[in-house]
């Protein structure tokens, strides 16, 4: 950069920041010229989303700048074992309800998964705890509230 | 003279045996989960919305109205007693609150809070009876085109004016506005942004945005951070009495905190850090005791904690008569107002009085119940806060999938759980605010809604939107309020190059 401004290394997080909000633009605005129907007069479907796009631009540029002249605001120091050991329950859960497995089954794993983040080893216990939680909560769900849960082999036993 | 017949109206509504266990329901349930750390008033309700799923609609709402001020009960209790707030507007409480009970005053703290929380939420919700009406025959005047300003201008204040950053609020309500776009095009039926994923047509639940956001997201952050940042919960030692000189020092505190966060709250401005930190440095200033500020001023609890209460009733003024939320709460209460068709506005004034002062009469007895409640029962409710954390946090998510399976079983409805409180993690670790995200998925389709039906009355006159004095007038106000925080922040630069 020529001037008196020291060099400075690019904010990485502040460009990630932007390409992010430049894909979104871009999906925004591609999304809307397919758009065929428009109304003969007054504003059709299309405007809005091409607006957004517009803005999302703008602030993109703006974290451009904001990575080349300054930062994000400081980062802490981060566990990633413990991020993915959630992420890995939010996982289970989707794949056991989209495989029909239930959704005590669910309950269970997401409960042992996410104490198991937080520091906790007693594995069994944690999936027993789950275990209760999930029934008590099938329980109250679907025969008091009578909402329709997602049902798997253990839930028939009810 | 019709207020008070509208009014009592609605406390022959409110008073029915059956509503008043729904709001004790709510009440309990709301303070319950409010009071777990972590947890704010925006969680609570939406983590609580589909509990409410199977009532009648005016049922649903009282217990919707005890849970939104049993949630505020209980984040204040959370960050008195372990300095961890749910979020920004009690952060001010913890500051003397937590001090109080380090130094063996808990008791007193939580009492000041809790009657503190009862005046002000009682006068605000008087304010709330008697100012709505007003605001409805305003709201009758209000064209298509007025409506889009109004809207633009909750935009600009909730995102950009009063944050740390607009970049960040800015970016954060573009993205909401993206995410709102989602969905069928009501004016022709077709989708937009759906990539042929049928479950997308209904667009995004607020529900499953707001929980993704805050209960999941905050689960990963402090999942991720807890090797670096231990809690201690403090025991309620001593009295939870307060002494004569307590009450002496807590009631003028009360009601200034009381009149400077019903009309912020009221008015689009941003939700309720700006009461409440306006009334902790009116206090410190006033205060007879200043060399206690910072090792536990009664004065900086009951001030903030009251204006907290009374910009909550004051939210209500705009989403109850215009149908404009101005909180992320706000957003989760207009979606459960949308679960049953019903739009707030002047027309649900006309049309379903009895449930609109249903509700506020109901607002008023959920206040009575939690302070009677509340004090007695806050034994229980340092219990709770004593469940070991990684316990807390795997509850809280299963409540959230629990919530979120509940409303639309479906993989896809999960999936963007999992991908909404992957986005909450990393908005928070850059600290970028996720309110106005909440906000501008509701309010972005009813601007966009209004926007079209202004400029098809206009035969697509842009200039519709300048015409209507309010509109030009409101659109103005919106202005300023977008260039304000820059121009001032050029002023800093230019200060501090200066010094």
């Amino acid at each position: 950069m020529p001037g008196a401004r020291a060099r400075k290394p690019l904010d990485r997080a502040a460009v990630g920041v932007g390409l992010f909000l430049v894909a979104l633009a871009g999906i925004a605005a591609w999304d809307a010229s397919r758009l065929t129907l428009t109304s003969t007069y007054g504003m059709g479907p299309e405007a809005m989303p091409y607006l957004i796009a517009g803005g999302l631009a703008v602030l993109a540029i703006g974290h451009f700048v904001v990575a080349v002249r300054s930062a994000l605001p400081e980062r802490e120091p981060f566990d990633l074992r413990a991020i993915a050991w959630i992420a890995a329950g939010l996982a289970a859960l989707i794949a056991v309800i989209g495989l029909g497995g239930g959704f005590i089954v669910a309950m269970m794993i997401l409960f042992a998964a996410t104490a198991r983040a937080f520091g906790r080893t007693a594995i069994v216990t944690d999936l027993l705890i789950g275990f209760g939680l999930g029934v008590l909560a099938y329980l109250m769900f679907s025969k008091l509230l009578t909402l329709s849960l997602p049902q798997g082999p253990l839930e028939a036993l009810f | 003279m019709d207020t008070f017949t509208a009014l009592g109206q609605g406390f022959v509504v409110a008073l029915a045996p059956a509503k008043l266990l729904y709001a004790l329901v709510g009440v309990f349930l709301g303070t319950a989960v409010g009071v777990l750390p972590g947890i704010g008033p925006a969680l609570t309700v939406a983590l609580l919305l589909p509990v409410t799923f199977k009532l009648d609609p005016t049922g649903s709402l009282i217990m919707f109205a005890g849970i939104y001020y049993g949630g505020m009960y209980g984040g204040s209790t959370t960050s008195i007693l372990i300095n961890t707030p749910g979020e920004s507007a009690t952060m001010i409480t913890a500051l003397e609150g937590n001090r109080m009970a380090k130094a063996g005053r808990g008791g007193p703290a939580l009492a000041t809070a809790a009657i503190g929380s009862f005046v002000a939420g009682t006068i605000a919700t008087i304010g709330l009876a008697f100012f709505s009406p007003w605001l409805v025959q305003l709201a009758i005047e209000f064209g298509p085109a007025d409506y889009f300003a109004l809207m633009v201008v909750a935009f600009v204040t909730v995102s950009a004016t009063f944050g740390d950053s607009p970049l960040r609020g800015l970016t954060s309500l573009f993205v909401g506005l993206f995410l709102g776009l989602i969905g069928i095009d009501r004016l022709t039926g077709q989708a937009r942004l759906t990539f042929g994923v049928p479950e997308l047509l209904d667009g995004i639940e607020v529900t499953t945005l707001a929980v993704g956001l805050f209960a999941v997201g905050e689960a990963l952050f402090v999942a991720s951070r807890r090797k670096h940042a231990p809690e201690e919960i403090l025991a309620v030692r001593g009295s939870l009495w307060m002494t004569k000189e307590d009450w002496r020092r807590s009631w003028g505190a009360w009601l200034r905190g009381t009149f400077l966060g019903f009309p912020i709250g009221a008015l689009p401005a941003g939700g309720a850090e700006i009461p409440t930190f306006l009334s902790y440095t009116i206090e410190k200033r006033l205060t007879k005791h200043p060399e206690e500020f910072g090792h536990g001023a009664i004065e900086g609890v009951a001030g903030p904690e009251a204006a907290n209460n009374a910009s909550a009733a004051g939210t209500l003024m705009p989403l109850l008569t215009l149908g404009l939320p101005t909180s992320a709460t706000a957003a989760i209460m207009l979606a459960g107002f949308q679960q049953y068709g019903l739009n707030p506005g002047p027309l649900l004034f006309a049309e379903r009085p009895d449930l609109v002062w249903g509700l506020i009469a109901s607002l008023f007895v959920a206040n009575v119940m939690l302070v009677v409640l509340n004090l007695p029962l806050v034994g229980l409710w340092v219990r709770l806060l004593a469940i070991p954390q990684p316990w807390l946090y795997a509850g809280i998510l299963v409540f959230a999938a629990m919530g979120t399976v509940a409303a639309k079983p479906s993989v896809v409805e999960l999936s963007m759980l999992a991908l909404f409180g992957a986005l909450g993690f990393l908005m928070r670790r850059f600290d970028y605010p996720v309110a106005p995200m909440v906000v501008g998925l509701i309010l972005g389709p009813m601007a966009e809604t209004q926007l079209r039906r202004a400029l098809s009355i206009s035969l697509g006159d842009p200039l519709v939107i300048l015409e209507s004095p309010i509109a030009a007038g409101l659109l103005a106000v919106a202005a300023l309020a977008l260039i304000a925080p820059f121009v001032m922040r050029g002023l800093d630069r230019f200060k501090a190059s200066e010094d």
